[in-house]
C-alpha cells in the first residue's frame, strides 16, 4: 500500500491519539479537490515528470536536425520553435513544479507540520499550471506556431511572433502566480508552522534552502510579468517600451528580464543544494560539515543573485565600469558556492560511505554541477565571455547546472524519499543502472557541446559549418541515450514503486538519516503530525507524538 | 545480466554508426583559415591583440580551474575510496571547524582577485575605440549586413552583404554530398579592412537585435535597433576571417555571415578606388524611364538578393510568410499599394519596411513581381511613380 495510489489506512498509524479526521477521498475527487500536501507534492511531481519529458522530445527534435549539417527533419522556424518551447517548458514546466513538488511533500514532514499552511491555495496554486501548460504545449498548432524568440524572449523579436506569443506570455502569468501563491505557502509554513524546537537554525537544510527560494521566488517572478505585460502591450496596444520605432528601447527589455532571470537560476539550484546536503550526511553516516556557514552561504548567494544579472548582457556593450562592477560581483558568487562544495567534501571525510543511489546522484551532482561552476567562473570574466557569449559554451554551461545540478538533485532525492512517500524501496540495480547510464549520456551529450563553443559555433543556430559536424553527432547520439533513460527511470523505477511493487520500506530506510520525515511510518500516513510533536534538544528526533 | 549484454550491443552498434559518420565528415573537409578548425578544441587562432589576450586568460583561467578541480575532487575521490563502510571505516563526529571554514572563504576569495586583475586591464582594453584609422557602420537586416565606411579612407562606400544563395540552396536540400570548407560562410560582397589599422566598427540594426562577431579578432557586440555600440579590432595578418550572427533574429538568423578580407595597405587603396568607380557607374539615373523586359531582369536580381529568402522563389512564401503569387496586393490595379507595403512594411514589420533600397530597385522589384509567376497585371512602374509615393 502505497501514499501516493492509495489511501491510507488508519490502523498503521500508531500516533494518533484520536482518529477523528476524516481519511483521503475516493477517486478523481481526491486529486482535483486535493488540499492534502502529500496528494498536491504527487501532482506536483507527476506533472513535472510529464512536462520534463514533453520538453525533453522537442530537444531530442533539436538533436535530431543537428545531426547533420544542412536541413533534414525541420525547416529553421520551427527549429527556432523547438529551441525556445524546449526552454520555456523546461524551466517553467519542469524544473520549477518539480521542485514545488519536492518542497509540498517533505516540508511539512521535516518540520513537525501538519499540512501546508493554506490548503485551498495550495490546490489552486496546482491546478493553475494545467491551463497554462496546455496554452504553452498547444501554441505549436496556432497559425504560425509556437513563439520562436528563444526562452529569453528578447524584443523586439517578440513583436514579430504570431498570436502564440501571446498565448506564451499568458501561460507565463499564470505559472508565475502559481509560484508566487506557492511560495507564499511555503514561506508561512516555514515561519509559522514548525514543531516546538523546531527553531530556525535547527531546520534541515532543505527546508533552509527552500525558504530562501521562496522570497527570491516573491521578489522576482512580478519583474518577469511585468516585463512580458509591456511586451503584451507592445504587441497590441501601441505601446513602445522595447520598440525602437517608437522610442523604446530593446536593451530594457533585457535588464528587466535578466533581474528576473539570474535570480531564477539560482531559484532553480538552491533546492537542489539543500536535498544533497540532507544525501550526503545521510550515506556518509556523518552530520553535515559547517551547517551553519551552510546557511550563511545560501543567504550570501541569494542576495548575490540580485546584483549580477548583466553578466548575461556583456555583448550589448554597456560602459567599463558597468562590465568591471559585473564582473567582479559575478566572480564573487564562486566564493559562497565553493564553500558549499567544500563543505560537501569535508561531510564525507572520515564519513563510513555507502553508496546507494541517492548517494550516487548526490555524487554525480557535486562533481558535474561542479565543473558547470568552473565553465560559470571563466563566463563571468568579460573579456572570455564576449568570445563565447550566445555559443554552444553557454549552452553546456547551463545544462551542466541545471540538468547536472536541479536534475540529479531531484533524481537523488526521489530515490532518498520515495520509500517514505511510497512504502516500497525501488529496484537498486536499476536505480544504479539509471545513474551510470544517466551520467554517461550526460556527459557524452554536453561534453562536446564546450569544444564547438569554443570554436565559434553559435547557439540557436538550425544548421552550421562542416567543421562542427563530429562534436555535434557525438552530442546527439548521447541526447538520445540520455532520453532513453528517462524512459527507463519511469518504466522501471517509479512505475513500480507507485504500484507498491518491492521490498516493504522500513521506517528507517537509511541508517543515519536524520530528520523528522523518518519519525512517521513508511508509507507517510495521510495525515501526519496533527498534533505538534515533542522533539529532542537538536530537533531531529520525535520524543513523543500527540 | 541478458539486458545489459544487449544494450551493451546496442551501444557498440551506434558507437560503430558513430565512428563511420566520423570517417566519412572529417576527413572531407579542412580547417578553414580565419574561421573555426576541423574538431577544434580551443578558440580560433588569434588575429589580434585582444584575441590573444582572451585566448591567454582563457588558458590561466584552465590552469586556475585544473588546479582546484584536482584538489578538490582529489580529496573526494580519495574519502570515496578509503571512507567507506565496506572497509571498516568509521564514522568521525567533527563537524564544523570555523578555523578551516574562514580559511576556505578567504583562499578562494584571495583567487578570485587575482583573477579579476588581468581581467580587468583586458576589458579596459577592449573597450577604447578612440582614434580609430577607419570607421565602418554595420548595421544588422533580416537577414544580412549592411557596411558604410564612415570615415577614413573609403568614406562613403556602402554595399550589403548576404550569404551566397548557392549555399542556402544546400542548407534547404540537406547538404547532401557537401564537402566544402567555407558552408554557410560565403558572402557575396566581403568586408575589406587594411591590415595593422585601427578598425572602428559601429554596429546598429534596422529590424531585430543582431549580432556582430568575429572569433579571430575576438570581437561581439550586439546591433540593436534604434541604438548605436561600437568595438574595435586592429587584424595583424593579411586573410580572410570569419564570423557568424551571434543573437536570434528570426528564422534565417543561421544564414548572415560575415567576412572580412584584411588586405595590405596597397591592395586597400587599390580596393577603394575600385569600389569608388564602381559605385559612380552603378549610380541609377532616377528620372530614367524603363522598359518592361530591362526592368524585368533588374527586379529579378533585385528579388533574388532580398525577398527570396522569405517569399521563396516561387512566390508562394510558406508559415507565416505571405504569398506574392495571387495575392490580391501585388494584383491590384493601383500599383502605390504595392509600393507602400515595400516602403512601410507590414504586419508589425513581419513583413519589414524596404525604404532603404534604391527607387530604381523598387521600382523594378514592384514590376517583377506583379508580372511573374501566375501574376500577370502588364503594369510597369517606373522609379518615378516610387518617389512620388515616398513623400505621402
Amino acid at each position: 500500500m502505497s501514499a501516493v495510489l492509495h489511501p491510507h489506512d488508519h490502523s498503521t498509524a500508531d500516533h494518533h491519539g484520536h482518529d477523528d479526521h476524516h481519511g483521503a477521498p475516493a477517486g478523481w475527487r481526491r486529486w482535483v479537490f486535493a488540499t492534502n500536501h502529500k496528494d498536491i507534492g504527487t501532482l506536483y511531481l507527476l506533472f513535472a515528470f510529464t512536462m520534463f519529458i514533453i520538453g525533453g522530445i522537442l530537444a531530442l527534435g533539436i538533436r535530431a536536425e543537428l545531426f547533420q549539417p544542412g536541413l533534414q527533419f525541420v525547416n529553421p522556424e520551427l527549429f527556432n520553435q523547438l529551441t525556445t518551447m524546449h526552454g520555456l517548458i523546461m524551466v517553467f514546466g519542469a524544473i520549477m513544479p518539480a521542485f514545488v513538488g519536492f518542497a509540498n511533500w517533505m516540508v511539512p514532514l521535516q518540520i513537525g507540520a501538519s499540512d501546508m499552511a493554506f490548503a485551498r491555495m495550495n490546490n489552486f496554486s496546482f491546478w493553475l499550471m494545467i491551463p497554462a501548460a496546455v496554452m504553452l504545449a498547444s501554441s505549436f498548432f496556432l497559425p504560425g506556431g509556437a513563439p520562436s524568440a528563444g526562452w529569453t524572449l528578447y524584443a523586439p523579436l517578440t513583436l514579430q511572433m504570431g498570436p502564440s506569443m501571446d498565448s506564451g506570455i499568458f501561460a507565463l502569468h499564470l505559472l508565475g502566480a502559481s509560484s508566487i501563491m506557492g511560495s507564499i505557502n511555503i514561506i508561512v509554513t516555514i515561519l509559522n508552522m514548525r514543531a516546538p524546537g523546531m527553531t530556525l537554525m535547527k531546520m534541515p537544510m532543505f527546508v533552509w534552502t527552500w525558504l530562501i527560494t521562496a522570497y527570491l521566488l516573491i521578489a522576482v517572478m512580478p519583474v518577469l510579468a511585468g516585463a512580458i505585460t509591456m511586451t503584451l502591450t507592445d504587441r497590441h496596444f501601441g505601446t513602445t517600451f522595447f520598440n525602437p520605432a517608437g522610442g523604446g528601447d530593446p536593451v530594457m527589455f533585457q535588464h528587466i528580464f535578466w533581474f528576473f532571470g539570474h535570480p531564477e537560476v539560482y531559484i532553480m539550484i538552491l533546492p537542489a543544494f539543500g536535498i544533497i546536503s540532507q544525501i550526503v550526511p545521510a550515506f556518509a553516516r556523518k552530520k553535515l560539515f559547517g551547517y551553519a556557514s551552510m546557511v550563511y552561504a545560501t543567504s550570501s548567494i541569494a542576495i548575490l543573485s540580485f546584483i549580477v544579472w548583466a553578466h548575461h548582457m556583456y555583448a550589448t556593450g554597456m560602459p567599463v565600469t558597468g562590465q568591471l562592477f559585473f564582473m567582479y560581483a559575478t566572480m564573487l558568487i564562486s566564493v559562497p558556492t565553493g564553500v558549499k562544495v567544500f563543505n560537501w567534501v569535508a561531510t564525507m571525510w572520515k564519513g563510513s560511505m555507502t553508496f546507494e543511489t541517492p548517494m550516487l546522484f548526490a555524487i554525480g551532482f557535486i562533481f558535474v554541477f561542479t565543473m558547470g561552476g568552473f565553465t560559470g567562473l571563466i563566463l563571468s570574466m568579460a573579456p572570455i565571455d564576449i568570445q563565447l557569449q550566445d555559443t554552444y559554451y553557454v549552452v553546456a554551461h547551463f545544462h551542466y547546472v541545471l540538468v547536472a545540478g536541479s536534475l540529479f538533485s531531484m533524481f537523488a532525492g526521489f530515490y532518498y524519499w520515495s520509500p517514505k512517500w511510497t512504502g516500497v524501496m525501488y529496484n537498486e540495480t536499476r536505480g544504479k543502472i539509471h545513474f551510470w547510464w544517466t551520467l554517461i549520456a550526460f556527459n557524452v551529450t554536453f561534453f562536446p557541446m564546450h569544444f564547438l563553443g569554443l570554436a565559434g559555433m553559435p547557439r540557436r543556430y538550425a544548421d552550421y559549418p562542416m567543421q562542427f559536424t563530429d562534436f555535434n553527432q557525438v552530442a546527439s547520439v548521447g541526447a538520445f541515450c540520455f532520453g532513453l533513460a528517462q524512459v527507463y527511470f519511469f518504466l522501471f523505477v517509479v512505475v513500480p514503486v507507485m504500484r507498491g511493487r518491492g521490498e516493504p520500506a522500513p521506517q528507517r530506510p537509511w541508517d543515519h538519516a536524520e530528520g523528522l520525515e523518518w519519525e512517521v511510518p513508511s508509507p507517510a500516513p495521510f495525515h501526519t503530525y496533527e498534533n505538534p510533536p515533542t522533539l529532542n534538544a537538536d530537533a531531529t528526533r520525535v520524543l513523543a507524538h500527540h | 545480466m541478458k539486458m545489459m549484454t544487449h544494450l551493451m550491443k546496442k551501444l557498440s552498434m551506434a558507437l560503430l554508426l558513430v565512428n563511420v559518420w566520423f570517417c566519412t565528415a572529417a576527413w572531407a573537409v579542412n580547417d578553414l583559415p580565419g574561421g573555426m578548425g576541423v574538431n577544434e578544441l580551443n578558440l580560433q587562432p588569434a588575429a589580434t591583440k585582444i584575441a590573444l589576450e582572451q585566448q591567454w586568460l582563457h588558458n590561466f583561467m584552465m590552469i586556475i580551474c585544473t588546479i582546484i578541480f584536482v584538489g578538490v575532487f582529489g580529496v573526494m575521490f580519495y574519502s570515496i575510496l578509503k571512507h567507506r563502510k565496506s572497509l571498516g571505516h568509521p564514522a568521525a563526529s567533527f563537524h564544523e571547524s570555523v578555523k578551516v571554514e574562514i580559511a576556505w572563504t578567504v583562499v578562494p576569495f584571495i583567487i578570485v582577485i587575482l583573477m579579476a586583475l588581468p581581467a580587468t586591464k583586458a576589458v579596459v582594453a577592449m573597450k577604447d575605440t578612440s582614434n580609430a584609422d577607419i570607421t565602418i557602420k554595420a548595421t544588422g537586416y533580416q537577414w544580412k549586413w549592411g557596411y558604410d565606411y564612415l570615415k577614413g579612407e573609403g568614406e562613403g562606400i556602402g554595399f550589403v552583404s548576404t550569404l551566397d544563395n548557392e549555399q542556402r540552396e544546400m542548407s534547404n536540400n540537406g547538404a547532401k554530398g557537401v564537402d566544402i570548407d567555407n558552408y554557410l560562410l560565403k558572402v557575396d560582397n566581403a568586408l575589406v579592412v587594411p591590415v595593422n589599422k585601427k578598425i572602428r566598427i559601429i554596429t546598429t540594426a534596422s529590424d531585430v537585435i543582431h549580432a556582430f562577431a568575429v572569433p579571430a579578432f575576438g570581437i561581439k557586440q550586439d546591433a540593436i535597433p534604434g541604438f548605436v555600440r561600437d568595438t574595435w579590432f586592429r587584424a595583424e595578418k593579411i586573410g580572410d576571417y570569419h564570423g557568424q550572427c551571434q543573437e536570434l533574429c528570426g528564422k534565417e538568423h543561421a544564414y548572415m555571415p560575415i567576412e572580412v578580407k584584411v588586405v595590405s595597405a596597397e591592395d586597400y587603396t587599390q580596393w577603394v578606388k575600385e569600389q569608388q568607380k564602381l559605385m559612380a557607374a552603378q549610380q541609377d539615373d532616377p528620372s530614367k524611364v524603363w522598359a518592361m523586359d530591362e526592368i524585368m531582369k533588374r527586379g529579378e536580381k533585385v528579388y533574388a538578393a532580398n525577398c527570396m529568402a522569405c517569399h521563396q522563389a516561387n512566390g508562394k512564401g510558406g508559415g507565416p510568410v505571405k504569398p506574392l503569387d495571387g495575392a490580391a496586393v501585388v494584383n491590384d490595379a493601383d500599383k502605390t499599394k504595392q509600393i507602400h507595403v515595400l516602403l512601410k512594411g507590414q504586419n508589425n514589420g513581419a513583413m519589414p519596411s524596404w525604404k532603404q533600397l534604391s527607387d530604381t530597385d523598387i521600382a523594378s522589384v514592384v514590376t517583377f513581381t506583379k508580372n511573374n509567376w501566375s501574376n500577370k497585371t502588364g503594369q510597369l512602374v517606373q522609379p518615378a511613380d516610387v518617389l512620388a509615393a515616398r513623400s505621402n
